[in-house]
């Protein structure tokens, strides 16, 4: 199967920043429990995701909308 | 001697009795019924413009306003196993306003109002010391021409560390279209003498009645009147899995499966074919999706973080799409941080798609709704976040607020503007 390099480059990054990963005890989690550091779409997104996947063709991996649920998309 | 050693020993035992001592959570180790937790609420006010409406065939105004509101209540309890059990509730309720709704009708005379209604409910079950959690979700949404009921299964599984974590949704919506039908394009009912001088009346979705000469109706189907629907089906496998890699770094991957079917276009959104003829958009019974994304957030220094998205999208109809999305919070305070970001998106077009007078009736499917055409978009603005630890304005229920301001533009010449609040009560 023929890859891209952009694609090679990609998994690299993947795997290298997997393979790198360290324990990190509980006393040392405070900038990780940061607000602004929570893995995912802030509260205050949530209708920016809907606008977007209406007017654009793509939609989902966000924890937005995928389709359906409305006469939008 | 003796007084120095006693005292040393008495220290050492109040030592001891310092170290030993435990402060119980009594949330955590004892049963306690559910008991509101928290309240969110969101309200968003958007505008747009742009000159390409599907329901002019690609071209027309598509000034578009949107206020929308969500609230969502969160009711907490431990059972007696000590598993935490979370009960949401939400509601949403958008009203908009669509200058284009209007040419529905060829005169310009249909509504442009609407207003959606979402109720939500779902039920998250956690075991905090095997690190895993199981929920149901349902849903269901209403407006004028599109009822949708859904619902969902999840479940997700902590690493042995507890830096890693594996998720799984499966989602399924069950809509009805209502097909509304731009005014020139409303199929005719035929109609039939009977031989005792009555007419029978069939509309074009098979809807009958029997009416006297003079009009009066002898007898008909219950839902004659009402407009017909047609179905459309969307199943989800969502996948995530999380993971700490430092104490300043995690990670997310994100995984989408996508598959619909049925009315998948709107019946109200026009296609001009070459020949100046007007029709209604036709697009496949069938799509299949697949976006896969990774979330990278990194704290640098003591004041910056980094929060990165990236995500490739394909389906089988021919969109191709990418999304970059950089976000740089920076803590003013440790409880109040300000956030610009700048997000990046292109796609290329669906088969399917082609502007106003491009398409023929030879082609088997076509659609001149630009949001399947060829595009590049930028989204930029900035959002503040406030926690301050004794609450909002010093009210301690006022957890914590963020106000967010977005200008979106695209290359078609669609731009819009949006300003979002957020607030959490507890």
């Amino acid at each position: 199967m023929k890859t891209t390099p952009i694609k090679t480059v990609i998994a690299c990054l993947v795997f290298t920043t997997l393979a790198s990963c360290t324990s990190v005890k509980e006393w040392q989690k405070s900038r990780i429990n940061d607000g602004d550091m929570v893995l995912g779409n802030r509260r205050v997104e949530k209708n920016e995701l809907n606008f977007q996947s209406y007017r654009e063709g793509a939609a989902g991996a966000n924890a937005g909308k995928t389709g359906g649920g409305c006469g939008c998309n | 001697m003796k007084k120095i050693s006693l005292t040393l020993i008495g220290l050492y035992i109040l030592l001891l009795n310092a170290f030993s001592q435990t402060i119980k959570d009594s949330s955590l180790y004892k049963a306690r019924p559910l008991r509101l937790d928290e309240v969110n609420m969101v309200s968003s006010y958007y505008t747009q413009d742009g000159n390409h409406s599907a329901v002019t065939g690609g071209i027309g105004t598509e000034k578009v306003t949107d206020f929308s509101n969500g609230i969502e209540l969160k009711f907490v309890g431990v059972d007696n196993q000590l598993r935490k059990h979370t009960l949401t509730t939400g509601a949403g309720l958008d009203h908009h306003t669509a200058a284009s709704a209007a040419y529905v009708s060829k005169t310009g005379a249909s509504k442009t109002g609407g207003t959606r209604i979402y109720p939500s409910i779902d039920w998250t079950v956690e075991n905090e010391t095997k690190g895993t959690s199981f929920g149901i979700g349902s849903y269901y949404s209403h407006e004028y021409n599109y009822k949708s009921f859904g619902g969902d299964i999840h479940f997700s599984a902590k690493t042995k560390d507890k830096s890693g974590e594996f998720g799984a949704k499966f989602q399924g919506y069950f809509d009805q279209v209502t097909m509304i039908y731009p005014s020139e394009l409303i199929p005719t009912a035929t109609k039939i003498v009977n031989p005792g001088g009555t007419i029978t009346i069939t509309t074009a979705s098979g809807r009958k009645k029997v009416v006297t000469t003079s009009g009066s109706v002898v007898s008909g189907d219950d839902d004659y009147n009402n407009l017909p629907t047609s179905p459309r089906n969307t199943y989800t496998a969502s996948f995530s899995y999380s993971q700490i890699v430092n104490a300043r770094l995690q990670v997310m991957f994100l995984l989408d499966l996508v598959s619909q079917n049925g009315y998948l276009g709107l019946p109200f959104h026009r296609v001009y074919m070459s020949n100046g003829l007007d029709t209604i958009e036709k697009l496949p019974p069938t799509r299949f999706k697949l976006p896969v994304g990774v979330r990278a957030n990194y704290f640098m220094g003591d004041n910056v973080v980094f929060r990165s998205y990236f995500r490739y999208y394909t389906d089988d109809w021919g969109i191709r799409s990418t999304t970059a999305n950089l976000e740089v919070p920076i803590k003013v305070t440790p409880f109040f941080s300000v956030s610009p970001y700048y997000r990046y998106y292109h796609q290329t077009a669906a088969t399917y798609f082609g502007p106003y007078k491009t398409h023929t009736l030879s082609e088997g499917y076509y659609s001149s709704n630009y949001s399947l055409s060829a595009f590049s978009s930028s989204f930029y603005g900035m959002g503040i976040r406030m926690a301050p630890p004794g609450g909002i304005l010093n009210n301690e229920k006022i957890k914590d607020m963020e106000i967010r301001y977005g200008h979106y533009s695209q290359t078609t010449g669609l731009n819009s503007n949006v300003v979002s609040i957020s607030m959490t009560l507890k």
